[in-house]
């Protein structure tokens, strides 16, 4: 098993942070892991994205040009990586702000309304979890519970009263696909 | 009276300190290093801290000051010793650290790690010898130097138009949280040195007991730069240089 | 602290990895993109625990020289930086070379030149691996590829530099450093004791103590004959690294009609593009050089005989390929493939790169 996925948006999106949950699961799994972020000044606004690999054998590029998944959340990132996922691979996107819809027909494009997700769960801190559950709904590479394994080894244990929204909203974004 | 009536031990009145080693000096004679080295090889004798002693020397005159006195050197970079000296202190917690430096090394090059060993109040002594010139490369500007003064890159006077200022580091020194101990002293009379003995001495009981900085400027005559003889170079001093560098504590926590 | 298994970026298993090597000291100044560095250390605290010193200092050249102090007094202290920090302690190093002084140097390097970009790049190959400084000296240079690797070099470049009183360098580029990856940190080791670092350091100027001559740590001598001397005995502790210390890796080299020589996370990149290659029938290995000085030239040299060309790939105009076009003494042609400025090359560029420069016929 080897599943190479790229995530994409603004900084501040939580790009970054469900890139390394995504991780923490694989390494809970026991998989070997690699998370590549792009580096730069920009903490929030900006563009922001994250190679993530998770694989069962030695990885050896972590710089990456076709995924099998792409996580796109802003226009300007589905612009850029629509043709970067392989053939038969899967595109998420959040429609919340996208004029220019994708067009390829031989991949799976699945919009998830993550922003929306996150109001009704009354906390948009939520929001890139709900797209982790959608995430792991199309492409069920880690379970939930080593999502969650891996955020509470994470997370500082003042913020553990988190852990059953945040399982919450990986719920929620399963059930959004 | 014979040579041997002369050196009998009740006759005894100075002894050459038994920290001092027997290289020849390549200071010039009437130079204000060989006294301040004679001092410190007294004070760490007297002090019985030797053997955790680690000195910093600078580049510079002082360059090889390790050769004098007989105990552990670090030889720095130019201008680098308070940074040298810093860890060497923090990973050495009970060594006796000193650094022993010239105007250019410590208020040129160096001013950085100067102010900043200083502002973090690191346990060391800093030794300044001030004679307002470069004597190692030949006699050209220091910071210190006065205005008016001629040296090699200022052969018809220092101006402060084309030059600045000369750099009274030391009062700025004095401004700085981390040190505890600032002073200027000369060592051009006898009673000048038993003075800055006692003001070295206090810089050494300083760092032992972790007070913080302390800063020794030593205002300093170089006769071979300044194209005098030795005698002639301690009355100048004193009639120039303590004008814009007056002797006595700018700080005594 | 035991042996643990973690996910963490290449930057802050430097900083766990010195802590638990046992390190006496780290020196740093914030530079992107190796900063996490001293934030990690900053955090974990080890004045604390294992008693080890840790300084955000004025500047790089301080920092340098309070590497330089902390190791004249035989502790193991290190300090890390990215490449125009890097340049600033070149003084600092060639002070360490010429003093014999045990220490460590992490580059992690971004693109030049100039303030350059915080991007990744390995263009300062020629500055760590043909000096850097003044006057004739080398580093043992280690180059990782994993941040496994970030780890496991801390300790290699400690006992290196100890084992024959020379510096050592981590060179990274900025991917294996911002990089997160699963790595093992190595059960705690305790700092040496006093006693155990006058013993093993017998030249170190911690204080006379019992010892009854003085020690003193100097690169100066006015005696040109003392001093060529010096360089001779420089030169052969090198002689030395280079007969025992070379370490490189090998891929599918067996029936290589082809050889990519690559260096740090670029040799992984280049194993992507291998594997392509060799689905589409082209045999390519591919050598990574673990140590940069001393450099594979046996293993090249051998590799030379057997392949028709060789490519190097690297983020840079072409460094290590002169190394490689050395170690191959014009057997077959030698070719270079780079990106500069912080961009880094895909597998298919790669791939494109090895067909084309080597007119590898499909």
């Amino acid at each position: 098993m080897k599943e190479e996925i790229l995530i994409a948006g603004f900084g501040g999106q939580g790009v970054l942070s469900m890139g390394k949950i995504l991780a923490y699961a694989g390494l809970m799994d026991n998989l070997e892991v690699t998370w590549m972020p792009s580096y730069g000044p920009e903490q929030r606004g900006g563009t922001a994205n994250v190679t993530v690999i998770l694989s069962d054998t030695a990885i050896s590029s972590p710089v990456l040009d076709t995924f099998d998944t792409v996580v796109a959340l802003n226009q300007q990132s589905l612009d850029k990586f629509e043709n970067k996922v392989k053939a038969g691979g899967t595109l998420i996107y959040d429609p919340s702000g996208i004029h220019h819809l994708p067009t390829r027909t031989d991949i799976s494009v699945v919009p998830v309304d993550a922003m929306q997700a996150s109001i009704e769960l009354k906390n948009s801190k939520t929001y890139n979890m709900i797209l982790l559950g959608a995430l792991l709904k199309l492409r069920p590479i880690v379970g939930t519970d080593a999502v969650l394994r891996g955020l509470k080894k994470t997370l500082p244990e003042r913020h553990h009263h988190l852990l059953p929204l945040n399982e919450q909203a990986l719920l929620k974004g399963m059930s959004l696909v | 009276m014979t040579r041997e009536e002369i050196i009998r031990p009740e006759n005894k009145v100075y002894a050459r300190p038994e920290l001092l080693t027997d290289n020849v000096t390549h200071y010039c004679p009437g130079c204000s290093h060989g006294v301040v080295h004679k001092i410190i090889a007294e004070l760490l004798a007297e002090m019985n801290v030797a053997d955790k002693t680690i000195g910093i020397a600078p580049v510079g005159c002082a360059v090889f000051a390790y050769n004098y006195i007989d105990v552990d050197w670090i030889e720095a970079a130019h201008g680098r010793a308070p940074a040298v000296a810093t860890a060497a202190s923090r990973l050495n917690p009970d060594s006796l650290v000193f650094t022993y430096q010239g105007d250019g090394d410590l208020s040129a090059i160096g001013t950085a790690e100067t102010i900043h060993a200083c502002n973090r109040g690191e346990n060391i002594a800093i030794i300044f010898i001030n004679n307002a010139i470069y004597g190692m490369t030949g006699g050209q500007m220091a910071p210190t130097t006065l205005l008016g003064m001629k040296t090699a890159t200022t052969p018809y006077g220092r101006t402060a138009e084309l030059n600045g200022y000369p750099l009274a580091i030391t009062n700025l020194l004095a401004q700085l949280d981390g040190t505890c101990y600032v002073t200027r002293q000369a060592v051009h009379t006898a009673a000048a040195v038993r003075k800055t003995k006692a003001a070295i001495k206090k810089a050494f009981q300083n760092s032992m007991a972790k007070k913080g900085t302390s800063v020794i400027e030593i205002v300093s005559t170089c006769n071979s730069g300044w194209k005098m003889t030795p005698a002639q170079s301690n009355d100048w001093m004193a009639e120039h240089m303590f004008e814009k560098y007056p002797l006595g504590d700018l700080k005594n926590e | 602290m035991e042996e643990e298994v973690r996910l963490m970026k290449g930057n802050e298993a430097i900083a766990h990895a010195a802590i638990r090597y046992g390190a006496d000291g780290y020196f740093g100044y914030p530079i992107t993109p190796q900063s996490e560095v001293l934030e990690t250390l900053a955090e974990l605290r080890p004045w604390e625990t294992t008693g080890m010193v840790v300084l955000q200092a004025e500047s790089e050249v301080a920092a340098i020289n309070m590497v330089y102090g902390g190791a004249s007094t035989g502790k193991a202290v290190m300090t890390s930086s990215s490449s125009p920090g890097v340049s600033l302690k070149q003084e600092g190093i060639s002070y360490l070379a010429a003093s014999e002084l045990p220490a460590l140097i992490v580059n992690v390097m971004r693109g030049g030149p100039g303030l350059g970009t915080i991007q990744p790049s390995q263009a300062d190959y020629f500055q760590a691996t043909k000096g850097g400084g003044h006057g004739d000296y080398h580093l043992i240079i280690l180059s990782p590829a994993t941040v496994q690797e970030m780890t496991d070099f801390v300790a290699l470049g400690f006992d290196l530099a100890f084992k024959y009183r020379t510096p050592a360098m981590i060179l990274a580029d900025g991917i294996v450093g911002q990089m997160m990856e699963k790595v093992v940190l190595p059960p705690q080791r305790p700092r040496r004791t006093e006693e155990e670092l006058r013993a093993q350091c017998p030249w170190a100027a911690c204080g006379k103590g019992d010892r009854k001559n003085r020690n003193v740590v100097t690169s100066l001598e006015m005696d040109s004959t003392k001093m060529e001397q010096n360089n001779l005995r420089f030169q052969e502790t090198y002689r030395l690294i280079e007969e025992n210390e070379v370490r490189c890796q090998e891929y599918y080299t067996d029936d290589a009609e082809y050889l990519i020589v690559a260096f740090g996370t670029v040799a992984r990149i280049c194993l992507k593009a291998i594997e392509e290659a060799r689905e589409k029938g082209i045999k390519v290995g591919l050598l990574r050089p673990i140590t940069l000085w001393p450099f594979p030239k046996k293993n090249i040299g051998k590799l030379s005989k057997q392949v028709k060309g060789i490519l190097t790939v690297e983020l840079n105009a072409g460094q290590m390929v002169e190394d490689v076009q050395l170690a191959a003494e014009c057997r077959v042609p030698v070719h270079h493939f780079g990106r500069m400025g912080g961009m880094i090359p895909n597998p298919t560029e790669i791939l494109e790169a090895l067909v084309t420069k080597l007119s590898i016929a499909q």
